[in-house]
């Protein structure tokens, strides 16, 4: 791979905050025992991603629409039908990598799958900073009122937290999370992006305050970590950010093993 | 599932002395009646024990009340009346918080006062994991948060569930308190018929529809006791 300064340093800074955003917002869905649904949701973006390559307009916003429509029709069809949230998404993740598979063009289906962070530009660097930095804000406000009503429904209620419209923003956010992710390591591996920050600080955290800060702070990491040994080896550098995280996941539970959760 | 609440005929009015007014209460889930033509009114400043076999409607009757569940007929809470709610089991294995967080989340909390009016240590609990508290502990800190924005009402979901039996009577004692020092009017679930007498003015006895309502004293008569748990068992064995 040949690659400037720049482009890097666009990547980096790409990396570092949708790295923090996804971090943060594993937190969240790993209390909610919600982790896989974060991966399996990245592939529904594969069709809006191939639509965009297709039409020529950005990937992104294609993915963005999709994972908001499937987001939409998840929210809407568990609470109509009450089935469980993960069967509902896991309709809707088949559905889309089948529609998404067939779309894209084969040349760019690689791309698609593990993503192109190193091919970053400017604009792209600031969107994501933008869009990151809304989603840290966005699920630091909905944070207590999400944890609340995943420990007890009626405690929520009785403590006026609009339970539907909280789930709904949250909802929301995992879409955006998955979208910005996606450019960072693909739709294949955006799961590790927001599943492996959250595992390894809930392994060393006593409390809500540090789990959510170390979650922010392992996502950042490992996203970085990732890209520079991306750009000093030539391995893409989806799967090395991954590689990273999982090293940090196993540090993790080597740490809790000695020290206990205090870590 | 909250939005299910303005579906609900749940009322606001002048109602005397009573805090709370319950009228024809029906309740049917997934096309079953789990509650059918309920009725009753509990005093202000009362405590009233809600009491009946497992699968006789006692959590739906309280989340009904809470306005979390549709229903037929009408519940009638005072004018302006805060809810305080106990739940009987919290998931908190997921989630590392700790006690401050937790009574953190509801705003204004004075966490040093709610945690010694329940005769909790702050200096001792408040860093702890909520998810490493014994029942006992768990259950005063669900007090000390319904409590910490002074409500009207304090509704129970069998608040002795997950406590050993020594812990009970600091549990029904520090409740009793409560009640006194505050006004509170108190709603709880219980399956404890010694408890109820002791503890509540007020009981009602419940198998989907009412079987007693009136003194808790009366429910030391084994033959009302017959009628409330006896029959009811069988009737609950059916409902299933």
């Amino acid at each position: 791979m040949d690659q400037t300064a720049e482009p890097v340093a666009y990547a980096v800074l790409a990396g570092v905050f949708a790295g923090l955003a996804s971090g943060y917002m594993g937190s969240l869905m790993v209390a909610k025992r919600m982790a896989l649904v974060g991966d399996v949701l990245s592939h529904v973006a594969l069709p809006g991603i191939a639509l965009g390559i297709l039409l020529d307009f950005n990937p992104f916003l294609g993915a963005f629409a999709f994972l908001l429509a499937a987001v939409g029709a998840t929210w809407y069809i568990e609470r109509s039908t009450r089935l469980p949230l993960d069967a509902v998404i896991g309709v809707m993740f088949v559905f889309a990598l089948a529609l998404g598979v067939l779309l894209t063009p084969a040349p760019d289906l690689l791309e698609a799958l593990f993503g192109d962070i190193a091919n970053v530009a400017w604009l792209d660097a600031a969107i994501a900073v933008g869009i990151s930095t809304l989603v840290v804000l966005g699920v630091r406000a909905i944070y207590p009122g999400v944890v609340l009503s995943h420990i007890s429904e009626e405690l929520a209620v009785s403590a006026k937290v609009r339970v539907g419209w909280v789930t709904f923003i949250y909802l929301f956010l995992v879409a955006v999370v998955v979208a910005t992710g996606i450019k960072v390591v693909g739709t294949l591996l955006v799961g590790a992006l927001v599943i492996l920050p959250a595992a390894a600080a809930k392994n060393v955290s006593a409390s809500l305050a540090r789990y959510g800060a170390l979650s922010a702070a392992f996502g950042g990491v490992s996203a970085v970590a990732g890209i520079l040994l991306s750009s000093a080896t030539g391995v893409p550098p989806g799967p090395l950010v991954v590689l990273v995280g999982t090293g940090m996941f196993l540090a993790s539970v080597v740490t809790k093993r000695i020290m206990g959760p205090r870590g | 599932m909250a939005d299910h609440a303005h579906r609900t005929r749940t009322e606001t009015e002048s109602l005397g002395p009573n805090a709370l007014r319950v009228s024809n209460l029906t309740v049917r889930l997934d096309g079953r009646t789990v509650l059918q033509d309920v009725s009753f009114d509990v005093r202000r400043g009362t405590t009233l024990a809600i009491l009946g076999p497992n699968g006789a409607g006692k959590t739906v009757l309280l989340r009904t009340l809470l306005g979390l569940v549709p229903h037929e007929g009408t519940i009638a809470w005072r004018e302006g009346t805060k809810i305080g709610y106990v739940p009987q089991n919290l998931f908190v294995a997921d989630v590392p918080i700790t006690v401050r967080e937790f009574l953190g989340i509801k705003r204004g909390t004075d966490l040093h006062e709610s945690l010694a009016s329940v005769g909790l240590d702050p200096a001792s609990i408040l860093d702890e994991r909520l998810g490493t508290l014994s029942g006992g502990q768990m259950q005063r800190v669900l007090i000390a948060w319904a409590i910490a924005d002074r409500p009207d009402v304090l509704l129970f979901d069998e608040p002795l569930s997950n406590v050993d039996l020594g812990g009970e009577d600091l549990i029904l004692e520090t409740l009793n308190r409560i009640e006194k020092a505050f006004g509170i009017t108190v709603l709880l679930v219980s399956h404890d018929v010694h408890n109820v007498i002791e503890y509540s003015d007020t009981a009602l006895a419940l198998n989907r529809t009412v079987v007693y309502f009136g003194p808790s004293k009366n429910l030391s008569d084994p033959a009302l006791l017959a009628r409330v748990y006896g029959s009811g068992t069988l009737l609950s064995k059916h409902a299933h």
